[in-house]
């Protein structure tokens, strides 16, 4: 086991390697002098030359690059051009904010689309199905800044019910996360109702049945536990969705984490923030997508299986 | 049988022949065909210099009435046409950006697949280096880098879709290309390109189709995210995103000024899923009758 966990680990340096590289090359390769727009338009040629020098722009973007490579494994990804903090601390006042979201919005995801999911499948057409199956379609093709507005429109402005946005109260997180999580419930919906669909046919199920299980064990113990493999192996591709939407979400409810900092920071073109804060989130949601990883081949035989790590 | 029939049992004639069947792929079929109808004649229905994009402070905020169905926004202009514009930017940039950054991918897809190897591991750690990255702040941190015109913006929607392409092609040709007719190909002297194009891709058509629908679905979803953020399309430019970013501040009074914008993506966006879904469920395999 902790052979594969190593493993694993090696195997996620040279992808974020990758990304740093993708992101910094993008942002330097640019056009436009950096020092130049940090400086003003009207600063003097003398200070321009200055700011150059001391950032570092009259290098070459690979010298650059490396420099900033060898820095950031010493846990400096440099300084805000605007402020005096560093990208890091910045990020680690504003990451927990964004991974609140992010929890509250898979609840939500969660608690709406596994019931709709299961009872969807077992009452294939139904009104029910039908019903669950409309709400899905129109989860996914609502964008979510259409739903954040409507929601302040309607729950803030109208009704004065939740406030339109900040995070001063602890249901300050309601509209936000129903926001950011309604397409990820939406997708997983359906795939919770298409896994079960598949698993409800096969023979073992007609055993259960057989055997004179009541339905609801049949259902909740047998069959869910294999329909919930797919959805549990996309878990990491719905996180990165959400890390993603929240850069939207927490624009509209102008809620303080690492998606409205990176939004700020490319509108005051502070790239080093932007290249710090996308990298730093990539890192992070590679984090959690390796944990993930590692719980269910713990809990999955079949997985643990063809890891050849039986043993552990 | 002759030949003349075989040929029109083709995968597309029998995608076609099945998507036909299909109620809700249908129902997508005929709201896009709207969609790109009226994009394409918006020229016939309103002046674009005259109503689109000219300020007319005396007529603005405007409720729906019949001179401007969807009413007018803070700027005196008419709703509905500039809807009926932002039209036009959505789908060129859904289309353009799945035709270039599809056809990079499904490139790279078919290589990585035939050559295998060294060649094969380099393309997928690409696509696993693309994928760790949320495909928003990917076209945030393109857009903001190089700037806003229309095709930055297809570029940085396009390239977070590019690994899908890579995997959705590279899977599909793995499936066909031990079949014993590639074999076959090879064997009579084809060409690699030849074999690749003519007769390995044209048997992943189905997934790759399923694919690109999604795909344009996403692409517009994601561009309109950028204008809200104010990335997108430089105004005076009619765009569905930007419209809503500019009516938010008024929408307490006029919520028509974020109603409408809002339905014309949501609206795209659903005939496109309910294409893609038709798709899947015409070209699904245990389906075949």
């Amino acid at each position: 086991m902790l052979k594969y966990i190593m493993k694993r680990i090696l195997m996620l340096l040279p992808v974020l390697i990758g990304v740093s590289f993708i992101v910094f090359f993008i942002v330097n390769l640019a056009p436009g002098d950096p020092a130049r727009i940090i400086a003003g338009v009207e600063t003097d040629e003398e200070t321009v030359e200055r700011i150059r020098e001391d950032l570092g722009f009259n290098k070459t973007v690979v010298e650059r690059y490396g420099i900033y490579m060898w820095k950031a494994l010493q846990g400096d990804l440099g300084t805000s051009y605007y402020s005096n903090k560093t990208v890091i601390e910045a990020f680690m006042e504003r990451i927990p904010n964004t991974l609140l979201l992010g929890f509250w919005s898979v609840v939500f995801g969660l608690i709406i689309s596994m019931p709709v999911g299961i009872i969807s499948a077992i009452k294939q057409y139904s009104i029910f199905d039908n019903l669950g199956m409309v709400l899905a379609l129109t989860g996914i093709s609502i964008p979510s800044f259409w739903l954040g507005i409507l929601a302040i429109l309607l729950f803030s402005l109208k009704l004065q019910l939740l406030p339109s946005g900040g995070n001063e109260f602890w249901y300050s997180v309601i509209l936000p996360s129903i926001t950011n999580g309604t397409q990820m419930m939406a997708l997983m919906t359906r795939m919770t109702r298409s896994s079960m669909l598949e698993v409800i046919r096969q023979d073992y199920i007609m055993t259960a049945r057989a055997k004179g299980l009541d339905e609801k064990t049949v259902v909740l113990k047998h069959a869910l536990r294999n329909a919930l493999i797919p959805v549990v192996t996309t878990a990491g591709n719905f996180l990165i969705m959400m890390i993603g939407s929240a850069v939207v979400t927490e624009t509209i409810f102008s809620w303080p984490g690492v998606g409205r900092l990176i939004v700020e920071s490319i509108s005051k073109r502070d790239l080093n923030m932007v290249v710090g804060c996308v990298i730093l989130i990539t890192f992070i949601i590679s984090i959690i997508n390796l944990v993930i990883d590692l719980i269910y081949v713990l809990i999955d035989p079949k997985i643990r299986s063809s890891y050849g790590i039986m043993k552990g | 049988m002759n030949f003349k029939n075989a040929e029109n049992r083709s995968q597309v004639y029998e995608t076609w022949r099945r998507l036909k069947k299909s109620r809700t792929a249908v129902i997508g079929l005929i709201l896009i065909f709207i969609l790109v109808t009226v994009a394409i004649i918006a020229p016939l229905l309103y002046d674009y210099n005259n109503d689109i994009i000219k300020q007319n402070i005396k007529e603005r905020m405007q409720k729906p009435s019949l001179a401007h169905p969807f009413g007018t926004d803070e700027f005196g202009r008419d709703i509905l046409g500039r809807i009926i514009y932002g039209a036009r930017i959505s789908l060129i940039i859904g289309v353009t950006s799945c035709l270039l950054c599809g056809s990079i991918g499904i490139i790279l897809g078919v290589v990585a697949a035939y050559y295998g190897g060294m060649i094969e591991n380099v393309i997928m750690r690409f696509s696993d280096i693309l994928m760790a990255i949320p495909s928003i702040l990917l076209a945030i941190v393109i857009v903001a880098a190089f700037g806003v015109n229309l095709f930055n913006i297809i570029i940085a929607v396009g390239v977070a879709t590019i690994p899908q392409y890579i995997r959705i092609t590279r899977a599909s040709v793995l499936t066909v290309i031990n079949q014993e007719y590639i074999e076959a190909a090879h064997s009579i002297g084809a060409k690699t390109p030849r074999i690749l194009f003519r007769h390995i891709l044209t048997n992943c058509f189905a997934p790759i189709m399923v694919q690109a629908t999604l795909r344009i679905a996403t692409v517009i979803a994601e561009a309109a995210s950028l204008s809200f953020l104010g990335l997108g399309v430089p105004a005076p430019t009619p765009e569905w995103g930007a419209m809503l970013a500019g009516g938010r501040a008024y929408m307490r009074e006029y919520p028509h000024l974020v109603l409408f914008p809002g339905l014309a993506i949501a609206f795209t966006i659903l005939s496109l899923n309910l294409i893609g879904d038709g798709l899947r469920d015409a070209l699904d395999p245990k389906l075949k009758k």
